[in-house]
Formats: C-alpha cells, sequence, structure tokens
C-alpha cells in the first residue's frame, strides 16, 4: 500500500510533482503512465526517500519508507538511473544489500536464478547489457521478499522474451496479495498487465481509474448503427447504463453500452430494419493521448496523428 | 527464520515471512564487503604499502651511502632513522586519501548510492560505517607499512648517526602516530568524497589540504603564520608523528587533537549534506 498526500517536489521554479493524491493498493498492478517528464520517476524517488517532497507526504504500508526496520523487505524498487557500481559483481552487489538486513545467502542465489542472471552472476556489472542490467536491477528489488514492488521503466531494454517474464512476474506478484506499481510510458504495455492507472502529466494527477473506465468516460467501445427507424430502436434499447445519441432526422445512432450482437437481436425481435450495424472500439492509446495531450512536455515537431492511426490498428 | 521471532518485535508482516532488520553491525558488514569486493581497493591499498615501504627505505639507502661517501644532502643531515622510514607517507597518505574518496564519492559518479540509501534510508549509519571501515584499514595498513619501513631502514642506517632501534625513546610512539595519522586521512577523504559527492572535486580538496595549503600560508605575515600554521591539518598531522618538537609545532597529544577536529568537522560536513540533500 503506497499512498500519496499532496505529494509535491520543486526544483528551483520548476515543478516536477504537483499536488498528487493517489493509493495504490495491494493484490493489483497499478500502472504508473505519464509522458516523460511527467514526474514519475521523481515520484518514485520521494516513495523510497532519495528526495525528500517540498510539501506533502508518501508513506508504504502507514508509515515513511525511512521509519520502517526492514525497509528493502517493504518497497523493492528498480529505478529508473544505474544504481550499480560497475566494478562489482552481480552476486557481490546483491550480498551488499542483503547484509544491510540479514537477508541470508540463500535468498541472494534465489533471486540471481529468479531473475535468470546464474551464468553472469560473478561477471562484473559494468560489462552487462541494458537487458541484464535491467534484470540485475528486478534481483535487487525482489531481494528483500517486499510486499510492496515499485518498478520504474522494467521493460526499457529487455528483449521480448524479457518483457513477458515481466508481464508475468507482475502479475504473479499481484496474486501473491502485493502491491505492485510500474511506471510506463507506454500505454499499450501497461493495457496488457495493469487493472488499475495513475495517470500523470507535468507532474499532476490526470486520472486515477482502471483501464475498463478509461475506456468507458473516453467514450467506450460505441456500436455505430443506422436503421429505418431510430426513434423506436431508441425505445426498444432504452435502459440502465446504455446511452444512445444521434441527430434527429439522422437515421444514424451511436450506442454505448450494449454489444452489436444484443442490438441486432432486439432489432430483429421487434422487426426493425438496420443498414448498418458496426462496432468502434476506441483504443487505450487514444484514450491516453486525449489525456496527456496537453501535458506532453515535449512536443515532436510533426503532429502525433499518424502515430496513433497506427496504434490503434494494432491495439 | 520465523522461529527467531520475538514477540515485541514482531514485524506487520504476513505470518511465515522471514524478519529481516537493519543493524548499525549489519552496514558495517555492508560496507567491509563491499569495500574488498572492487579490484580498486586492493591495488590502491598495495600502491599505499608499497609506497610506504619502498619511500622509506631508498630514503634509508640513499642516507646511507651519502655517509658513505662523505658528502651529504642537506635535506638529510638532520635525518634519523625514524624520519627517514616515514619518507614514504606523503605519499601513502595520498593513495589511502584518494581511495577513501572514491570509498564515497564512487557511490555517488556510479549511482550505487541510490541502492545504498533505498537499503539504509536513514543514511547516517552508511557514512559513520564507511568511515569507520575505511579508517581501520587505512590504519592497519598504515601502521604495518611504517613497522616494516622502520624494521627494515633501521638496519640499513645503523653504524650510523641516525642509527635507532624500537627501544629508542619515542620511536614506537611515533610509528603509532604514523600510522593513526594515515588511518585519519583515510577518514578524512572518505567525509570529503561523501560531501563532495565528486570524486575529482574529493581529491582537489584533499590534495589541497594536505599539500598546498602549507605553501599558501606562508604568504601571510610571519607572525600570522606561527599563529595559524601549527594547526593546518597536515602540520598538526605531521606532529603526530614527529620525534621530537619546538616551539613551531605542536606537541603528539595536542597534534592528534588538533588533527581528530578536522577529522571530525569533515565528517560533520559530511553527515549534514548526506541528511539535507537529494540522491
Amino acid at each position: 500500500m503506497i499512498e500519496a498526500r499532496q505529494l509535491t517536489k520543486r526544483y528551483g521554479d520548476k515543478t516536477a510533482v504537483d499536488g498528487l493524491d493517489f493509493t495504490v493498493k495491494p493484490g493489483t498492478v497499478t500502472g504508473f503512465l505519464g509522458p516523460n517528464g511527467a514526474g514519475k520517476s521523481t515520484t518514485m524517488r520521494m516513495i523510497v526517500g532519495l528526495d525528500a517532497p517540498t510539501s506533502g507526504s508518501v508513506t508504504v504500508n502507514g508509515h515513511h519508507y525511512a521509519r520502517h526496520r526492514a525497509p528493502l523487505q517493504e518497497v523493492g524498487a528498480l529505478l529508473e538511473a544505474k544504481s550499480i557500481h560497475p566494478g562489482r559483481s552481480a552476486y557481490n552487489h546483491l550480498r551488499a544489500l542483503a547484509l544491510t538486513h540479514g537477508i541470508p545467502r540463500r535468498r541472494v542465489d534465489d533471486v540471481i536464478e529468479l531473475a535468470g542472471l546464474g551464468s553472469v552472476a560473478k561477471k562484473r556489472a559494468g560489462a552487462f547489457s541494458l537487458g541484464m542490467g535491467q534484470r540485475l536491477g528486478i534481483a535487487a528489488a525482489l531481494l528483500g521478499d517486499p510486499q510492496t514492488v515499485m518498478l520504474d521503466e522494467p521493460v526499457n531494454g529487455l528483449d521480448p522474451e524479457g518483457v513477458l517474464w515481466i508481464r508475468n512476474l507482475l502479475t504473479s506478484l499481484a496474486e501473491d496479495g502485493r502491491t505492485v506499481f510500474v511506471s510506463s510510458h507506454l500505454m499499450s504495455e501497461m493495457a496488457l498487465v495493469a487493472d488499475h492507472l495513475i495517470i500523470v502529466g507535468r507532474g499532476r494527477l490526470l486520472a486515477d481509474t482502471t483501464v475498463r473506465d478509461l475506456v468507458r468516460e473516453a467514450g467506450g467501445d460505441t456500436v455505430h448503427v443506422a436503421t429505418e427507424d431510430p426513434a423506436r430502436l431508441r425505445d426498444v434499447l432504452a435502459g440502465p447504463g446504455v446511452d444512445v445519441t444521434g441527430r434527429i432526422g439522422s437515421e444514424e445512432l451511436q450506442v454505448t453500452g450494449v454489444s452489436a450482437r444484443e442490438i441486432g437481436l432486439k432489432a430483429a425481435e421487434h422487426g426493425i430494419a438496420l443498414f448498418e450495424l458496426s462496432t468502434r472500439q476506441v483504443s487505450l492509446e487514444q484514450a491516453f493521448m486525449d489525456l496527456t495531450k496537453d501535458a506532453v512536455e515535449y512536443h515532436g515537431s510533426t503532429t502525433g496523428s499518424d502515430t496513433v492511426d497506427s496504434l490503434e490498428q494494432t491495439a | 527464520m520465523s522461529t527467531l521471532t520475538a514477540p515485541t518485535e514482531a514485524p506487520p508482516a504476513a505470518p511465515g515471512r522471514p524478519v529481516y532488520r537493519v543493524s548499525g553491525r549489519r552496514v558495517l558488514t555492508s560496507e567491509w564487503a563491499k569495500l574488498w569486493s572492487l579490484r580498486s581497493t586492493w591495488i590502491t591499498l598495495g600502491l599505499g604499502l608499497l609506497f610506504l615501504v619502498a619511500f622509506g627505505l631508498i630514503a634509508s639507502s640513499r642516507y646511507k651511502s651519502g655517509i658513505g661517501s662523505g658528502h651529504m644532502d642537506r635535506d638529510f643531515a638532520r635525518s634519523t632513522a625514524v624520519s627517514l622510514s616515514l619518507f614514504g607517507t606523503n605519499f601513502a597518505q595520498l593513495a589511502l586519501g584518494v581511495l577513501g574518496v572514491l570509498v564515497t564519492a564512487g557511490e555517488y559518479s556510479t549511482g550505487m548510492i541510490r541502492s545504498t540509501l533505498a537499503a539504509v534510508p536513514r543514511r547516517l549509519p552508511v557514512l559513520w560505517s564507511k568511515a569507520a571501515v575505511f579508517g581501520v584499514v587505512a590504519l592497519v595498513i598504515g601502521t604495518l607499512g611504517v613497522f616494516v619501513a622502520f624494521l627494515f631502514g633501521s638496519r640499513i642506517v645503523s653504524g650510523t648517526p641516525a642509527a635507532m632501534d624500537f627501544s629508542h625513546a619515542g620511536v614506537v610512539r611515533s610509528l603509532l602516530g604514523a600510522g593513526l595519522y594515515l588511518g585519519l586521512v583515510g577518514v578524512i577523504g572518505t567525509a570529503l568524497g561523501s560531501l563532495l559527492r565528486s570524486v575529482a572535486g574529493g581529491i582537489s580538496v584533499l590534495v589541497a589540504t594536505l599539500m598546498l595549503v602549507p605553501g599558501l600560508v606562508s604568504l601571510l605575515p610571519s607572525s600570522w603564520q606561527d599563529d595559524i600554521s601549527p594547526y593546518l591539518p597536515s602540520n598538526a598531522g605531521e606532529s603526530m608523528f614527529a620525534l621530537t618538537h619546538d616551539a613551531t609545532s605542536l606537541s603528539p597529544g595536542a597534534g592528534l587533537l588538533v588533527f581528530l577536529g578536522w577529522t571530525a568537522l569533515a565528517l560533520a560536513g559530511a553527515a549534514y549534506r548526506l541528511l539535507r540533500s537529494d540522491v
């Protein structure tokens, strides 16, 4: 459980994190999303006490991180920036961290095995590839068998096999009842693992929602219908949670809350002729872009519409 | 593991989870393991030891050959077996001080400090442990080096005016003082590295303090010089292991106190910055 209350961090006159309020609950994977420069990494550094908040507070399992007797057992964190000495072997790096907590040697061997580092554990960490370095960071995060696992951009630099490994790892950690908090700037990646989403832009909270709600709020899965008798179809479809819109005098209706299949069945039942019936899925990527478009720190010189379209097709 | 749970120490963790806990002793063990798991430690400590012994023996040999040939360098004229054996101290203090800077500032330049402070978020135990571990290592290496240098150096110069042995008044005190001085230089190095968070910055300030400042002070009016000069880190440190002292230098005890004061000051600055700034 991570709780942030009015969490704020300023560097000079630049506000990196601006009054964030959120709760990350155990038992699910919570995605922490935002464009580059949105304040995700700063927030994560404040959670483990590396940066002190300018105002507000953030607690882990009810206490400030530094107040815990065994901090690595409360939160295991993979931070974005490299946090190893390149001259030390992976094994010695983990061993040194384990010694501060009295974590047995056996556990060090376990996390090395778990992260798939067995064959390179005695090599200097400075010679590791990006992906291997990332695996070492994750091994360090899991070292204390923590209640809360916090990973900043964990799939960076991983090959497809590694990405799949991370996804399965996150899901199984959440199934154990742990709090899992993962940041990313890629909605498509988050949509595959996260249940809950905390979306930030320019240090502010843009949305604290679930994947399903985000899609629904962004227009949801809309069914486009063209019919001979729109007025009657409206009456037939009316019900709780169903929303029907359409211009007066037009044959076309936009329906949310009912599937295309149900609409077809109901229309047939009441003898209403349909000319067109199609589902329009709003991609998560589109929903995310809509939310953050005003908050993107560094705009590219071209408009983003091309990439949005291509992402929409893949989503 | 869970059978070790004392009722008063039960953590909020779920039953069946092992009980871990950070303690000062464990942070010390961790810093000890960190120090020896880097190749640079072995190399630099080896160099420090080599400087101490080799330069001590070279100085003794030069003195001996100077006496033998009849014309003596002025620098060596008033030498004793102790001062000749301690000739390498100047170079060894650089090796040990620089390694001290690396122990702390090296964590900042590599990013390791984030892992370290995430494991020990109270932070200060890390500084105390690094200073203690490296201080003791530098003390042991320094003491070992000067005793070995004297053991062989005193044989080389035996039978000359500089001859002395361990039974001579003040010799053992002087050698122990030199070892202690090198240990404290190591501690000052770790403090400067932690304070400045930069390897280059730490080494520069260390070299400036130990080697350049005494030269600069000689630019001051001489009446000021006499008041200030004995209390400078380098001069106070030197009086810790000088065999004799005069009106312009401190007694060994006073020198030790002053040098401890400088060490404490550096550590206090490091502690302040460690607690106050983000990493």
